[in-house]
């Protein structure tokens, strides 16, 4: 495969409709950040925190837009609030594209500490989630994107370091 | 003046333009005052109304009043940067400023102290920021809306809540009320 994965994403998302992108940045998703800014069909608001991403998200919803956000998995201890009170309780769909900090791979020892936390957060929240740990994970992104649409619900994509280090 | 006076004096001056109003008091007060399928009601996440209005506002093309209030803007100070660096000229956030978290037992905040919320807005970047007394804040609004500009009014009031009922209104309808005025009006 010889495709470029930062590429691949935000060429699924733009083919999704997703017009309105929200992004706290991490180094794993400098690339896809990087072409999100580029791409004239998405609006991109960077963020400061996740959750004033997620109020963003939901107001562009509200407003016709097709929003994502993409974060690192820390966020996850900073939104959950916000996942339930506002994203699951109003039943807006909101695509995640996280960074997997923490997994094998990870050079800072700090991140495995949210690593171990992110899954279970989740799954205690009833969030659809994602792994993408090898290259060709990535096909399901577009399956994913409508999936978020048809349940109006928030969904994880988890993207680890041995899919970036394939990328 | 307290809040819910605030929110009486500028009702009629809100005609065409969607509302996303502040957890709490603000939006059971608002609730209680003028119920409109225009009005988009928070009843979780304290600190995002004004980051919902101005991701709405960016999304489409109505003009959208985010009603806020200092504590809440306190808790999500980020968002002050957000909005000067996206200007949305259809875009307007009225901080109700009386110096209190209202909803929680009126315990003082920063910006009654020596914190100014219209100093932190033009300091983050925002370039049309007015602070008003409360009995000032119809007159300022309807500048604000007339001058198609992004405009930050921070309206100091006093602190105080007066008796009104939770909005027991389920999440999905206001939100899908919501959506299909705002899909109406951008028709």
């Amino acid at each position: 495969m010889t495709f470029n994965i930062s590429e691949r994403i935000v060429d699924d998302m733009v083919a999704a409709g997703i017009n309105f992108v929200t992004t706290v940045p991490c180094k794993q998703l400098a690339g896809v950040i990087d072409l999100v800014e580029k791409n004239d069909q998405i609006r991109h608001v960077p963020s400061n925190k996740e959750d004033e991403g997620m109020g963003l998200c939901a107001g562009s919803y509200m407003g016709g837009g097709k929003p994502c956000i993409i974060m690192q998995n820390t966020a996850i201890g900073v939104t959950v609030n916000t996942l339930s009170a506002l994203i699951q309780f109003y039943q807006f769909p909101l695509p995640m594209l996280i960074s997997y900090r923490g997994e094998v791979g990870e050079p800072v020892a700090c991140q495995v500490e949210m690593a171990l936390h992110t899954k279970p957060i989740l799954q205690q929240m009833n969030i659809p989630t994602f792994h993408f740990h090898k290259k060709s994970d990535v096909e399901e992104l577009p399956a994913i994107l409508a999936y978020t649409q048809m349940c109006k619900k928030p969904t994880a994509i988890l993207t680890d370091a041995s899919f970036w280090r394939a990328a | 003046m307290i809040r819910n006076e605030v929110l009486k004096s500028i009702v009629p001056v809100i005609t065409d333009e969607l509302v996303i109003c502040n957890i709490g008091s603000p939006s059971q007060e608002l609730f209680s005052l003028d119920d409109q399928p225009s009005n988009f009601y928070m009843l979780g996440t304290m600190g995002l109304c004004s980051s919902i209005g101005l991701g709405l506002a960016l999304s489409q093309r109505e003009k959208v009043i985010a009603i806020d209030g200092d504590g809440s803007v306190l808790t999500n100070l980020g968002t002050l940067p957000t909005i000067a660096n996206n200007v949305a000229d259809n875009f307007i956030l009225l901080i109700i400023d009386n110096g209190s978290y209202g909803s929680t037992g009126d315990q003082p905040t920063y910006a009654g102290m020596k914190t100014s919320l219209a100093a932190v807005a033009e300091a983050c970047g925002c370039d049309h920021v007015v602070e008003c007394q409360a009995e000032d804040t119809a007159e300022e609004l309807k500048k604000a809306l007339a001058a198609d500009q992004m405009t930050i009014i921070v309206c100091k009031c006093q602190s105080g809540n007066v008796k009104v009922p939770v909005i027991t209104m389920n999440p999905v309808v206001i939100g899908d009320r919501f959506m299909k005025e705002v899909q109406k009006r951008n028709a």
